[in-house]
């Protein structure tokens, strides 16, 4: 497209949206209001991740919503090279975060060089756009410690 | 008289078939499969129509049903389909041994057919290829990785094995060693897409980053076109037929609680593969063998970590020491256990993990271009994380 345009547009975003299943749908709902959920077994309280529809601790069925507190740690990490990743403008930091609650969870790390990464650095959550207007958690080093 | 279902019958591969291995084998994946199912039935000596089991993995493109008509076969009694990607390749065998024990079947084909690279390529990002969400297909790496730049198997394993590689001080340049024997083992594997094409050290630190700073490109297996198919049959009868039957002495699968296919973060301990323990541990209690017993084994490797964590899982080294057991030599055909002789998913090809299946067989025969002669071959180690098996001599 070469129209121009009278103010600076924010630029779409590139990021590829989340394919949203039933069962996950809750948690990708909260992360476009940029809240950050677990799910929680209604009964017994233990928490699940990925999301699924019975609790493998007491098969319940009853699932909560719960806010979590988006501080966590890099527990592994890595740089995709090649094939360059679709829709980033540079190859981004892929991490496994292990949230303070004790679940894990795959997403980047934003504002932090490369060679700058390093296991157990604390981490804390914020949001993403992507591509048809959906937002995701994405964590950057942690303001305080 | 026993009844058919209330027997058991000891297990055997009769026959092993394969196509070439390419890049762009010109016909179509069940045409791949169909060869491969033939030569597998003529090592063996076995009629195509006496085929009475069919089973591949999830993600075959062939139909069974097709296949089976391609093949003339004529009373099929059994179909299944097995999931995990590469995972399934031992897990062929387990289920092909289970309908044999159990008197179900007597000639079960296995086979794996794909134009992997000149077709389709899983390495490809899903937004421009055609991966698709569905079951038996790595759902969580599609669910919970893409969004983030995670989109090919080389970007889920390197998450999988950085901490390993972390916790233990294994360096891109300690995984090389693996590469380079393995490409010494094609080599001189006349099938290898890589024969007489060796690398050196220098040359896999040389090679580019696929995913920094773990896994270069030397790293990764290749992506190739072709298909590999085993016959399984009862040992009584493979002992008359064309080749010298190669038992199996024992095979299953293991799925931990929360362990995935390769997107594989949920479980309670990253450095280690709780599969390939599972199989390890499974597999040492139905055979009463120890690691000491194997003479070869053949380690899923579609990334060269995967190849050290397994090797760790079945005992041949320490929690941490595959890095120096590869280092040292252990792995080269004189050494302690040779592995992935054929050159493996590196060196020969990528048929998903079925090609180093046959290798398996071959050490047992005695037939490798890369044979094991330090130690007489009695039994060999088929991994593919979550399943396994030990083949044997009779
Ligand atoms: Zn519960």
């Amino acid at each position: 497209m070469t129209e121009a345009t009278e103010a600076p547009a924010t630029p779409k975003p590139t990021r590829i949206a989340p394919i949203v299943t039933l069962d996950s749908k809750s948690f990708w709902d909260a992360a476009d209001r940029e809240e950050f959920v677990g799910q929680k077994c209604g009964d017994c309280g233990q928490f699940t991740f990925p999301p699924r529809p019975m609790c493998p601790h007491c098969h319940s069925l009853a699932r909560v919503e719960v806010k979590l507190s988006g501080y966590g740690t890099v527990h592994s990490y890595t740089i995709p090279r090649h094939p360059h990743p679709f829709g980033f403008k540079e190859a981004p930091v892929v991490a496994v975060i292990l949230l303070d609650e004790g679940i894990r969870f795959v997403s980047n790390v934003v504002g932090v060089t490369p060679e700058d990464m390093k296991f157990d650095m604390p981490v804390e959550v914020m949001f993403e756009p992507t591509m048809n207007q959906h937002k995701l958690p994405v964590f950057r080093p942690r303001s305080t410690r | 008289m026993s009844r058919p279902g209330r027997t058991f019958t000891e297990a055997a591969i009769a026959g092993i078939g394969a196509t070439e291995f390419s890049k762009e084998s010109g016909r179509s994946e069940l045409q791949l499969a169909a060869e491969c199912s033939l030569a597998a039935c003529e090592d063996a000596g076995v009629n195509p129509a006496d085929i009475d089991g069919m089973i591949t993995f999830t993600i075959d493109n062939s139909d069974e049903v097709t296949l089976a008509r391609c093949l003339g076969v004529k009373d099929l009694a059994y179909t299944a389909r097995i999931p995990g990607g590469g995972a399934a390749a031992a897990a062929t065998i387990f289920q092909a041994m289970a309908l044999v024990n159990a008197g179900v079947c007597k000639n079960v084909l296995v086979w794996r057919a794909m134009n992997e690279r000149s077709q389709y390529r899983f390495g490809q990002n899903p937004a421009q290829g055609q991966m698709s969400y569905s079951a038996g297909n790595g759902t969580g790496s599609l669910l919970w990785c893409v969004p983030f730049g995670a989109m090919t198997p080389a970007s889920w394993g390197a998450l999988q094995t950085s901490r390993y590689m972390h916790t233990y001080g294994v360096s891109n340049r300690d995984l090389g060693y693996l590469a380079v024997q393995q490409r010494a083992y094609a080599a001189t594997n006349p099938k290898a897409w890589f024969y007489e094409k060796p690398i050196t050290l220098e040359d896999h630190q040389n090679s580019k980053w696929i995913q920094e700073p773990w896994l270069r490109l030397l790293d990764c297996c290749q992506e190739s076109d072709g298909g590999q198919a085993l016959l399984i049959t009862s040992l009584e009868r493979a002992r008359d037929l064309r080749q010298k039957p190669v038992k199996i002495s024992g095979a299953c699968q293991s799925i931990p609680y929360n362990v995935e296919v390769i997107s594989n973060y949920y479980h309670d301990d990253l450095t280690i593969m709780p599969e390939a323990w599972g199989t390890a541990k499974r597999l040492y209690a139905q055979t009463g063998m120890q690691p000491s017993d194997m003479q070869a084994a053949m380690l899923y490797e579609a990334f060269s970590p995967h190849a050290l964590m397994q090797l760790e899982a079945f005992g041949f080294c320490g929690k941490g020491e595959a890095k120096d057991f590869i280092k040292s030599g252990e792995i080269a055909i004189d050494g302690s256990l040779p592995i992935n002789t054929h050159g493996g998913l590196l060196g020969e090809a990528y048929i998903h993990g079925m090609n180093s299946m046959a290798e398996g067989v071959r050490q047992v025969r005695g037939t490798s271009v890369n044979q094991v002669k330090k130690r007489k071959v009695e039994n060999v180690l088929v991994s593919s994380g979550m399943a396994g098996a030990i083949l044997s001599a009779v």
